[in-house]
């Protein structure tokens, strides 16, 4: 009876037969995560112009503990590896990015390990994670190594990146001295709004060049369409006008909200970080309020709490509430009808 | 009721079901006071102190409690010990209450002692209660200095105060979320031990 069946099969011509979906968009996962590391290109090249040798070294290193750690931890649970995916790649660079060109190769090196083993495979591998791993690697060693992690330096644009000078950045400058100290460096609020937006200002590495921060976002906003505006416009408008009502020393409006927009990670976290598919609300609504909330988080902890900078807490604390944001906003079933009204 | 050893019994509260690793009860002490070996040893010393007298108590007067006040019976009782614990501590122990002093009156709050006294002592003669209390709380002990030599040694380089490693690797260790981080890892690492070694279920359930 067997042999039967299995001569019918050899006599018939080979058809495949498998289950839906038949129709499938070329976008994968690793096409997905190849690009947005991609896009963060520009903010990595000019984080190199400005701080040398040693970014490349940082992201270098950040880049390959992360690429490792997958692959070790994988290889330990004996799950498929599937570093070429991108998406340990894509951390490593994040992690990089969000880095002070200062730091120790080990701290970026630490940072790494717990945002890949302890965020992500602990939990389950991609698309488990609660967190968005390189924030959680990042809060990591921001709390692990204070002093290592908020010493930065001016930039210095050569390629040694001796010479280096440290300084505050602007928005820590803005908290601990005000805002006469920060014109004081800066001479004018246009001068101030220009080296802002081309980066040319003491930060993380990735962080401090809007204009290739957006450069890389337009990219993947408007011609890939991965990402949609929902989650970035209503997140950095949300600091821009809480900031603008309550951020001034002379009471009400008379905040500076061009400059909390463009300064800190807002951009960089808004565009690459809380935009993650895994650990953000996918319904359009959904991201509207989580991007609201991650920005009323932020501008609270830049203007009342003890770190000059809250982008990163603020993406944190709303990846929390992804799922149910998600479950709340959830539109109505068509077609169904509410039970008390059948009654 | 079927009849089992009291090494059964002593074991069950140091493996089999450890407060913290295993019911997961009492992990608010086990994350505040576990930041540094000692304190974390002392605070396991006057649980397992108390756990031990209460089930010793609550055992011996059992058919004398009525069922409907039980629960405030034994708060009475947690509540009279861990005083006991509190004076002696406050008069023969001075520097270390001052520390902990907080965290010794706030043992009348643990869920783990309530929950032996209800589950086993209760139920069970004296002998075995006090066994049971003694395994329970050289389990938490065992469970609170385990967190307390992770949290200390990766956070200050030192164990039971004395510098080890001259530096400070992790600060973030000493902190709060480094008491959930390291009583998270041992618990996969203690469950994996036990799924690899003995083929245990590992299972661990939610608590307080």
């Amino acid at each position: 009876m067997e042999g039967a069946v299995k001569e019918q099969q050899q006599a018939q011509p080979q058809l495949i037969v498998s289950v839906g979906p038949h129709m499938r968009s070329s976008e994968s996962t690793a096409t997905i995560m190849w690009t947005v590391s991609g896009a963060l290109m520009p903010a990595a090249l000019m984080g190199v112009y400005y701080f040398g040798f040693r970014a490349v070294a940082i992201i270098l290193v950040s880049i390959v503990t992360a690429i490792l750690s997958e692959a070790l931890t994988q290889m330990a649970l004996r799950k498929p590896v599937t570093v070429s995916d991108g998406s340990a790649f894509l951390t490593g660079l994040l992690i990089a990015l969000n880095v002070p060109s200062s730091v120790p190769l080990y701290i970026p090196a630490v940072g790494s390990f717990v945002a890949i083993v302890i965020t992500k495979q602990l939990f389950g591998g991609l698309g488990f994670n609660i967190f968005n791993p390189a924030l959680i690697g990042r809060a990591f060693i921001l709390i692990s190594f204070p002093k290592q992690m908020t010493t930065y330096y001016k930039p210095v644009m050569n390629v040694t990146g001796m010479d280096a000078v440290t300084t505050a950045t602007p928005l820590g400058l803005l908290k601990e001295d005000g805002l006469a100290a920060l014109l004081e460096v800066f001479h004018t609020k246009a001068e101030l709004y220009q080296h802002l937006f081309v980066g040319n200002r003491a930060g993380s590495l990735g962080e401090t060049s809007i204009a290739a921060l957006l450069l890389g976002a337009f990219f993947l906003l408007f011609i890939k369409r991965y990402i949609t505006w929902h989650i970035p416009i209503s997140f950095i408008a949300t600091v821009g006008l809480l900031t603008w009502l309550f951020g001034g020393t002379e009471g009400l409006l008379s905040g500076d909200a061009i400059f909390h927009m463009l300064s800190g990670g807002l951009i960089l976290g808004a565009f690459f970080m809380a935009t993650d598919y895994v650990t953000g609300p996918s319904v359009r609504s959904a991201q509207v309020i989580f991007g609201i909330c991650a920005g009323a988080l932020t501008a609270l902890i830049r203007l009342k709490g003890g770190y000059p900078e809250g982008v990163m807490f603020a993406i944190l604390l709303m990846n929390c509430f992804a799922p149910l944001l998600d479950r709340r906003v959830r539109s109505r079933v068509f077609g169904k009808i509410a039970v008390k009204e059948l009654k | 009721m079927k009849k089992v050893s009291y090494w059964a019994i002593f074991k069950n509260g140091l493996f089999g079901e450890n407060p913290v690793f295993r019911l997961a009860l009492s992990l608010c002490p086990a994350v505040a006071v576990t930041s540094g070996v000692k304190n974390g040893f002392l605070m396991g010393v006057a649980v397992f102190f108390v756990m031990t007298m209460v089930n010793v108590t609550v055992s011996l007067i059992r058919s004398f409690i009525s069922p409907k006040v039980r629960i405030p019976a034994y708060m009475f009782i947690i509540a009279t010990w861990v005083t006991v614990t509190d004076l002696v501590m406050g008069a023969y122990a001075r520097d270390v209450y001052k520390e902990m002093g907080l965290y010794i009156m706030l043992i009348v709050a643990f869920a783990i002692v309530l929950s032996r006294a209800e589950v086993f002592a209760s139920k069970n003669k004296l002998i075995p209660s006090m066994i049971d209390g003694m395994g329970m709380g050289l389990g938490f002990l065992l469970a609170l200095v385990l967190i307390g030599i992770t949290r200390e040694f990766l956070g200050k380089g030192s164990l039971w105060g004395y510098d080890i490693l001259h530096t400070r690797p992790l600060l973030i260790m000493v902190l709060p979320t480094g008491g959930f981080f390291a009583m998270g890892l041992l618990m996969g690492f203690l469950n994996w031990i036990d799924r690899k070694v003995f083929g245990g279920t590992g299972a661990s359930s939610g608590g307080h």
